[in-house]
Formats: structure tokens, C-alpha cells, sequence
């Protein structure tokens, strides 16, 4: 497939309420082809529901859904063709065996027969299944049924995959397994994952979109939206001398650079502070050289790192706070969202 | 229609691995290996007038009011417990194609189960010097009479666990049905408040709806087209009604 036109996934104004209960309420996005996404949000933000909308399994109560140009209400057929789901939870049938259940599958997603021994073979060992070929689905760990989950998405090689919390109750080796696998699908499908483990989202994943109450509230990359969502980078400081003095050294490095906490002196008169600035670019350098010209003792400067998970709690928080205005999307995305 | 043959073996597979099809099967063996030994007994002390197999259909009912609820209860309700049908019907499959391939499993094990029984009526013609005992009219008629009246059973089966996602609250769902089609109806029909005037097309549909009078009409050598016809398209409505159970679940998810 040479970049067809068509985006693999748009959402535009999805609408689903649950017995008069709002889950997902305008929502709005755009994947294209060969990206990696990942779907954040807390516990009940709708990030199943869109799934499931996504899949065709759960009809919207108004709104568009199209995949790879497909729209999923009025040819759902055509759609299910193109997508690879594992919901969440992964259920699997208890009484199969990995490589039959494969196989089962494969026929129900229209592989040919001739080629569906071989592409089981590939997926087993894609993902990492070979010993447990010939088990029962039942008697597998959480971590190999979860790569069955996996394995049976991918098994029809669709343009989009949608996966539901793929890497829930797996250990530190198995996610690094699962993250290698959805990285090696990086460029030839479409790849949306929800996940509550932030950092994997982070590694894997070309953007984030983060909804809340079935509304995106931030997307981007993950540095765009640690610029966007935060606003400000943060610097550790170690130092000694005339703490009282420092906030107009400080005001000449940079105007915006505030400390925004520091500690009691230790032992050795050293005090740990935290600097806040609106500048993103790295201020190192100035600092430690005007620090030192005035005669402080610096014993570390870093520059922290915000966490996704800062970006997450900060952009969730704001849209729990109804008054807020809404966030300028970062440019190369689809239009973000509407509040009312 | 594609995937009716895949799902078909796909189910008939999973009943073929599973202990508990031939724990149903043996005991299922052993009930009726006991009341057809009872009818039997029955033989040695006296003359009858009808022969052991026109008796032996006769108990119909009780085997399936045991059997399909057992056969059936699981199909729909354990997908949906489990949520494996989210990703069966994620598939390009229909719903039509699930609900069919799942009905067909089961009725083959059920044809497959009194099928069985011919074993009894072989035994018997081996070893009994009566050649009376063995009359092909009323044993043809009534395995005719189990495999057209299956077809309506075992969909009440289907469309009951279509109903529910608890396998228990589904087997007593089906009980309930069957017990009201089969034993309801006969008391409707001999009940006197039927019988004015104005209810008379009320006790038509009753009587049309006799599965013991099918029963006997069946043993008889009558195939009427019209109990073929009432099986046939109560059937296809159990099964209709069971694709739109599992439909308007989805959307009411």
C-alpha cells in the first residue's frame, strides 16, 4: 500500500451515551496510516467505548466513524475486515488449544487456508508462543494468554489494530516483548493501544491522545504535550552560599525562572531547590556560569524530566475543571476537539 | 454464509473434545437403557396392544426436558460470560452465521444422542424370538417425529441462552419453555374453558399446537405437512428472535 490518501482512522463528533449516561460525548480524531497511538485516559473516560465503536461492535448514537475510508455504521462488514481487536480483558476460549484457536480464527478472518499454517508459525514466534503452541488457551499464564490476545489480532495482518490494555498484568520482560512487537508493526499498520502504564505508552507510541469524560483534552507527541499540557520545565538545584540573594541572579539568567520549593540547609549549609521556567530550551549553561560568578557552591544542577504521567494527571485535571478554555492542538493534527 | 461451515465445525469440534458431551451421552444411555427395560418388563407379563417402540417415543419428554436444556443453555450464554462473542462478532461474521453454526451443533448432538438409542431396538430384534416386537412403522414414525420435533427444541434451547449470560438462568429458561409447549399446551387443550364458542379459534391454535396428537400422527404413518410446516416455521422464529436477543444485547451493551 503506497500512502493512500484516506486517513486510517477518522472520528468526527462520536456521540455514545449509555442510558443516559454520557460515555463518549464529541469526540474527534484523526489517525493516519502506519502511526502508532496511544489512548490514555482514567477509569471511565470512554477509551473502551471508542474502541468498541471503532471495532463496529457497539453502534454510536451519532457522530462518523471511518476506517481506511470505511464507514464502520453503514459497511461494517468491509471494516471488520480491516481490523484486528482485542478487547479488553482478552477473553479467550478456555477450552482450546493456542494453535487451534489460531487457526480458527485465522479461517473466521478469511485467510486462505493455504497460508494460514504458515502465518500461525509467524506469529507464534512473533510472539514468543512457540513452546505453548499445543497447551490449552485455559491453562496459560496471564502473560501468554494476553500474547495470544495479541497474537490473534495481528494474525490476519490488518491495517488497523486496535488493542484494549494489551499489556495489563504482564511482568517487566513481557511488556518489553510486547513493546518490541507493536514497535516491529511500526510503518505497516495502524496501531491504537490503551494502557494505564504511561511510560509504555511513551516508548511506543508516535502520539498521545488523552480523553477525559469522552472528550480529548490533550494530543500531541509526547514532548509536544509535556510543552503544551505543562507549560514550563523544572530544575533541580543543589547549591550553598546566600540563598536570599539568589531569586535576582536568577531574574537576570532568565525572567521567567521562579524556585518554586527548596529544602532545609543540610549539614554542610547545602540546600536543594526546585526551578521553575516558561523557557523549554536548556538553561543549563547561563545558570551554572552565573551561579558560580557570584560565588555559590553547586553541587548538581539537572534539568527533571517531566513524566507523561505528569502531563496526564495535569491535562485530566484541567478538563475536570469546567471553566478552563480549551487547548490549542499542536500543529500537524486533526482538528482536536469541540467543549460546548 | 461464508463462515457457517467454519463455525459449524468449529462447535462440533469443541463438543467432541469436551467430557461433558459424553457424560450427557452415557447418562442419557443409561435413562433410557432403564425405561426401555421397564417397557419391556412390561411385555414379559402381559400382551399390549402397541408395540415397545410406539411406547417408548412415546416418553419423548422426558428425556428432552433433561437433555436440551442441558445441550443448549451453554452456547449463547457462556460466549457472552466469557465476552469472547465481542471478539467473534469483530470478525466478518454475522450474526445470523454465529446463532445458525451454534443451533446445528446442537441439534446434531441431539439427533446424534437418540440415534443412539437404535442400539436398544437392535438388541432387541437380535434377541428376541418375537418377531412382533419389532414393528418398523412406529420406530421409522417416531424417529422421524424426534428429528422434526429436535428442530424445534433445541432452537427454544438456543434462543433461551440467547437471553441470558448465566448458563443456569438459561437451562431453566429453556425447562420452562419446553414444559409449557409440550405439557402446557396439552392441559390447555382439555381444559373446559376452551371449549365456548367464542374462544373457538383460540382452541384451533391449541389443538394445532398438540405435540402428543403430532406424536400419535406421526407413529401412525401420517407425515402431515401441516405439523412439518408448524415445526418448521416455529423453528425458524425461535431462531429469529434468538438472532435479534443476541442483536439487541450488543446494542444495549
Amino acid at each position: 500500500m503506497s500512502a493512500p490518501p484516506t486517513p486510517a482512522i477518522e472520528v468526527d463528533h462520536l456521540v455514545k451515551t449509555y442510558a443516559g449516561m454520557t460515555a463518549v460525548a464529541d469526540l474527534s480524531f484523526t489517525v493516519a496510516r502506519g502511526e502508532i497511538i496511544g489512548f490514555l485516559g482514567p477509569n471511565g473516560a470512554g477509551k473502551s467505548t471508542t474502541m468498541r465503536i471503532l471495532t463496529g461492535y457497539l453502534p454510536a448514537n451519532s457522530g462518523t466513524v471511518r476506517i481506511c475510508g470505511h464507514s464502520v455504521a453503514t459497511e461494517p462488514d468491509a471494516v471488520k475486515r480491516l481490523i484486528g481487536y482485542m478487547p479488553e480483558n482478552n477473553p479467550l476460549p478456555e477450552d482450546m488449544r493456542v494453535s487451534e484457536y489460531l487457526y480458527f480464527r485465522g479461517r473466521l478472518k478469511e485467510i486462505p487456508r493455504r497460508k494460514l499454517s504458515p502465518r500461525i508459525d509467524e506469529v507464534l514466534e512473533l510472539c514468543d508462543l512457540k513452546r505453548v503452541r499445543h497447551k490449552i488457551i485455559g491453562q496459560l499464564s496471564k502473560g501468554y494468554r494476553q500474547r495470544v490476545g495479541i497474537a490473534e489480532a495481528i494474525l490476519a495482518e490488518p491495517p488497523v489494530i486496535i488493542m484494549d490494555e494489551p499489556t495489563i498484568g504482564l511482568d517487566p520482560h513481557q511488556i518489553l516483548i510486547v513493546r518490541d512487537l507493536i514497535a516491529g508493526l511500526r510503518g505497516r499498520m495502524t496501531v491504537i493501544i490503551s494502557s494505564h502504564i504511561l511510560p509504555e505508552i511513551e516508548m511506543t507510541c508516535d502520539r498521545v491522545l488523552i480523553i477525559n469524560r469522552g472528550r480529548v483534552v490533550a494530543q500531541g507527541s509526547p514532548a509536544d504535550l509535556r510543552r503544551e499540557v505543562l507549560g514550563r520545565t523544572t530544575y533541580q538545584l543543589i547549591t550553598a552560599g546566600s540563598i536570599d540573594a539568589l531569586p535576582a541572579i536568577l531574574t537576570v539568567v532568565e525572567p521567567t525562572l521562579k524556585i518554586t520549593a527548596n529544602s532545609e540547609p543540610d549539614a554542610t549549609g547545602f540546600v536543594t531547590l526546585a526551578l521553575s521556567t516558561e523557557r523549554t530550551d536548556e538553561l543549563g549553561e547561563p545558570l551554572l556560569q552565573s551561579l558560580i560568578s557570584h560565588g555559590f557552591r553547586v553541587r548538581a544542577l539537572s534539568r527533571a524530566q517531566p513524566t507523561l504521567e505528569d502531563v496526564f494527571l495535569a491535562a485530566t485535571r484541567r478538563s475536570w475543571d469546567a471553566k478552563l478554555a480549551p487547548v490549542a492542538t499542536p500543529a500537524g493534527t486533526a482538528n482536536g476537539f469541540d467543549r460546548p | 454464509m461464508k463462515h457457517f461451515l467454519t463455525l459449524l465445525s468449529h462447535e462440533l469440534r469443541m463438543l467432541l473434545v469436551s467430557p461433558s458431551t459424553y457424560i450427557a451421552g452415557t447418562a442419557f444411555l443409561f435413562f433410557m437403557g432403564f425405561i426401555f427395560t421397564g417397557i419391556l418388563e412390561n411385555y414379559t407379563k402381559a400382551a399390549q396392544d402397541v408395540s415397545p417402540a410406539h411406547v417408548f417415543f412415546q416418553l419423548f419428554w422426558l428425556p428432552v426436558f433433561f437433555m436440551v436444556p442441558l445441550l443448549t443453555m451453554k452456547c449463547l450464554a457462556e460466549e457472552r460470560r466469557l465476552g469472547t462473542i465481542e471478539t467473534l462478532l469483530t470478525t466478518p461474521v454475522t450474526t445470523t452465521e454465529v446463532v445458525l453454526g451454534k443451533y446445528t451443533a446442537a441439534y446434531a448432538l441431539y439427533l446424534s444422542l437418540w440415534g443412539a438409542t437404535g442400539g436398544f431396538f437392535y438388541i432387541l430384534k437380535r434377541f428376541s424370538s418375537d418377531p412382533r416386537l419389532i414393528d418398523s412403522g412406529p420406530l421409522i414414525g417416531g424417529y422421524v417425529f424426534i428429528a422434526v420435533s429436535g428442530l424445534l427444541f433445541v432452537a427454544i434451547g438456543v434462543f433461551a441462552s440467547s437471553l441470558s449470560r448465566n448458563q443456569a438462568v438459561a437451562g431453566i429458561l429453556c425447562f420452562v419453555m419446553l414444559a409449557g409447549l409440550i405439557v402446557g399446551v396439552r392441559w390447555l387443550g382439555e381444559a373446559s374453558f376452551l371449549n365456548r364458542d367464542m374462544l373457538a379459534p383460540a382452541k384451533a391454535a391449541v389443538d394445532y399446537a398438540q405435540i402428543f396428537a403430532h406424536y400419535e400422527d406421526f407413529t401412525r404413518g401420517v407425515i402431515d405437512a401441516r405439523h412439518v410446516l408448524f415445526y418448521f416455521s416455529s423453528t425458524a422464529l425461535a431462531l429469529i428472535f434468538s438472532i435479534l436477543s443476541v442483536e439487541v444485547k450488543q446494542i444495549h451493551a
